[in-house]
């Protein structure tokens, strides 16, 4: 969270070439965020650059090609995503009622959770799955091209205060437990049960340049599609239709949608206004 | 046409004056209106629907990627930022809280002045915190028009006082600004 409220007149009108640095960080570190959304990144650049206290693009530039700890830096900041658990419990909810059912005629279960982030969302599919009786037999991938963010995710802490939000979340998705029964906390974190990372395989995939890796049952990819330009969102389409078995269950975030990409007429709606889409047969 | 969008930000206070600009415009009111709010995370913005009935545009939700039409008034969702691309088109994120805001006036502003440049009208109205001045500023350095509601009128005023330091075009008390608005629109379309 940051608090902006002077006006510091050291940073006059933006007009970054946010695509030169963009160009510097896919040749010289094989990043691609050329077909991010361009407000976006102009925006995360923007906060780089007065952060460090540069005074235009220019330096930026030249301490990105110069300087790997710093581009390390940028590349992080371009790809973290906030997350919560049970973000949206609406979703939550309707995963429970509508997608469980068909999980449950698998003899076994592979969950793909692409773009997972600091990991709350997989640990979330996994107390769900748990509850209804079907963490055993199941396995999540869940991926993100962020290293550090993995890192986060694999440990599984987090801070006490997220945690009352996460619970609140929680409840309203339908949940019956005691939530705290899912962690371990001392004052200030709690660290997520090992029972629930059983069968969480944490990896590294790139969505924007890595292909297919594991044929599954669903695909969760929520709030990371919004980055993207409609071309890669496109893209990154197709690569979740391959990926899924016939009758697989795709779900996204709740302002994304399959309607501009071309893989719209290829699934059914299991329940639109929660974006879940059944592949057809 | 010499401006070709509007964006304003409320706060605390707001609702009464979204209502007022709602449905005041004109249905030959043509330039695209985006409104920011700080709504609650779990608002459901099931109050579009009810401002909708009073006003002569299209009131909408945002949506991703949606590309952004005359005679149309947009709200962000509820828990996302709203930015504006250079195509004119929305999009969508959930990066951290601005001014503990999201969505955040700043942000929004900043994005539609980098895509409307001096082709853009921004306004600050009611609120209780200083989101919106660095927006504005943005604005303002962009060439387009800043317009900032009198303090003594807001309901809140702090919002408002804050975006002064940005020394807006316009001070002036909510009804003077939607007159200001009708008669930019009206020379907008004007034909020579």
């Amino acid at each position: 969270m940051n608090k902006r409220n002077s006006i510091d007149d050291k940073f006059l009108p933006f007009q970054i070439k946010s695509a030169e640095v963009l160009d510097i960080i896919f040749r010289k570190y094989g990043y691609d965020f050329r077909q991010y959304s361009e407000a976006h990144i102009k925006r995360r650049l923007y906060n780089t650059m007065i952060i460090s206290g540069m005074k235009d693009v220019d330096q930026l530039e030249s301490r990105v090609l110069t300087d790997e700890l710093f581009a390390a830096r940028i590349i992080y900041d371009l790809s973290i995503t906030v997350t919560e658990m049970f973000r949206d419990p609406g979703f939550y909810k309707a995963l429970r009622e509508k997608v469980i059912p068909v999980l449950k005629t698998y003899p076994f279960i592979k969950v793909w959770h692409a773009g997972c982030a600091t990991g709350q969302e997989a640990y979330s599919m996994a107390i769900l799955l748990k509850e209804e009786g079907l963490l055993d037999r199941s396995t999540i991938y869940a991926t993100d091209f962020n290293q550090l963010a993995l890192k986060h995710a694999r440990e599984g802490i987090y801070s006490s205060d997220l945690i009352k939000e996460y619970e609140i979340n929680y409840r309203l998705s339908g949940g019956k437990e005691a939530f705290s029964s899912y962690y371990t906390a001392d004052e200030d974190y709690v660290i997520m049960r090992q029972s629930l990372r059983n069968n969480i395989v944490w990896a590294n995939h790139n969505l924007v340049t890595d292909s297919v890796f594991a044929e599954v049952h669903l695909v969760l990819c929520r709030n990371v599609l919004i980055y993207f330009d409609k071309n890669l969102q496109n893209k990154v389409q197709n690569l979740f239709y391959d990926s899924l078995v016939k009758g697989g269950i795709l779900c996204l975030g709740s302002k994304e949608s399959l309607k501009f990409t071309n893989c719209y007429d290829l699934y059914n709606e299991l329940d639109n206004r929660q974006r879940i889409y059944k592949k057809k047969y | 046409m010499k401006y070709e969008a509007v964006v304003i930000g409320v706060s605390a206070g707001g609702m009464k004056a979204m209502k007022l600009i709602c449905s005041l415009l004109p249905k030959t009111f043509v330039m695209p209106v985006i409104m920011i709010s700080h709504i609650g995370a779990r608002s459901d913005n099931e109050w579009i629907g009810l401002l909708n009935r009073k006003s002569n545009l299209i009131m909408k939700e945002a949506d991703e990627k949606e590309m952004i039409e005359p005679g149309k008034i947009y709200f962000p969702t509820p828990n996302y930022h709203l930015v504006i691309e250079k195509d004119k088109s929305f999009s969508l994120t959930i990066d951290e809280k601005v001014n503990y805001a999201r969505p955040s006036i700043d942000v929004l502003f900043e994005s539609a002045a980098d895509a409307y440049q001096e082709k853009l009208i921004g306004i600050v109205l009611t609120g209780s915190n200083s989101d919106g001045t660095l927006g504005l500023k943005r604005i303002k350095d962009l060439g387009g028009l800043t317009i900032v509601q009198d303090p003594q009128e807001a309901e809140y005023r702090s919002m408002p006082e804050s975006a002064l330091s940005v020394k807006p075009e316009h001070v002036l008390p909510l009804k003077k600004i939607i007159e200001l608005l009708i008669n930019i629109n009206s020379q907008n379309t004007e034909r020579p």
